[in-house]
């Protein structure tokens, strides 16, 4: 990643999203940006969801779909008046769908700084197992 | 509508209120530059990156950036008379080697944006702080710069 640390940041825009089912409370949906990678022994997700307290985050895995839905509370009070605004705050949703078998009693989030860390171990079953050969 | 002027009528609705044809028209109008407006023009951005948002209220300016998985350490931010400057680094830990990537979404590097105020600003009030990755500076207005209330006397 050395390569990526002395680059300068660009503009983002978050990428709104239509979630499929109608939501109950108005307001925007946003993809959160993503990193997952793999070891032998666990996925590890990182989301990016600014604004998103512990409390308001549902972490759900069904049936191999893992769904993160996190709701953001306005940070500005109710008397202040905009001057610029670059950047819309709501939700973030996002579904993905995991191919490897999760044990799902193991699963630990963190959410701190406003990015989510997310271990999903697999079971021991899905983890590759090296065969040493004897030689005799 | 075509039908009724088709069979001869002069239909009612058509010839009686030519107004509220221009009205529906209208509405229809402004349905259409809203569509377009929240899909191609959206909100003025200055294409530097943290983008920010910037409120006010009777005393203070308040600069919202969202910045997740950046520390107050990692942030560099100075005021001078009305102009706010940010730097920093966003950075990505390094995650065990062995680790195959599926998805890298997240970005890293350096950034620096300075947004000027429309007033000066009390620079030694400033107060800023980093909450769940969304960056808060609260620039208390200098008192010239704040509106003086004129009391009209009766006479």
């Amino acid at each position: 990643m050395a390569d990526t640390e002395s680059k300068a940041l660009k503009v983002k825009e978050k990428a709104e999203v239509a979630t499929p089912a109608e939501q109950t409370r108005p307001g925007l949906v946003f993809t959160p940006a993503a990193d997952i990678f793999e070891t032998d022994k666990e996925i590890t997700l990182l989301a990016d969801m600014p604004g998103v307290k512990a409390g308001d985050l549902n972490i759900d895995l069904h049936e191999n779909v893992l769904t993160l839905d996190g709701f953001v509370k306005s940070p500005e009070a109710a008397d202040e008046v905009d001057v610029i605004r670059e950047y819309r705050t709501g939700k973030y949703y996002r579904q993905f769908t995991l191919s490897q078998v999760i044990d799902r009693g193991k699963i630990d989030a963190e959410l701190k700084d406003g990015v989510l860390r997310l271990k999903l171990p697999k079971v021991e079953a899905a983890r590759p197992r090296k065969i040493a050969v004897k030689s005799s | 509508m075509i039908w009724r002027r088709m069979t001869g009528f002069p239909a009612w609705d058509y010839w009686t209120s030519p107004f509220e044809q221009l009205e529906r028209m209208r509405r229809e109008m402004d349905r259409l530059s809203e569509g377009l407006g929240r899909g191609l023009f959206r909100e003025p951005m200055a294409g530097v990156f943290p983008l920010m948002n910037v409120t006010e209220d009777k005393d203070n300016y308040y600069v919202r950036a969202e910045l997740p998985g950046l520390k107050a350490d990692d942030l560099d931010i100075s005021v001078k008379a009305d102009t706010l400057s940010i730097s920093g680094e966003k950075k990505i830990s390094a995650e065990d080697e062995n680790a195959q990537y599926h998805r890298r979404e997240r970005e890293a590097g350096k950034f620096s944006r300075i947004v000027s105020l429309p007033t000066q600003v009390d620079t030694g009030k400033v107060e800023a702080r980093c909450t769940d990755g969304v960056l808060t500076v609260v620039l208390p207005k200098a008192e010239s710069a704040k509106p003086k209330q004129i009391a009209v006397k009766t006479f």
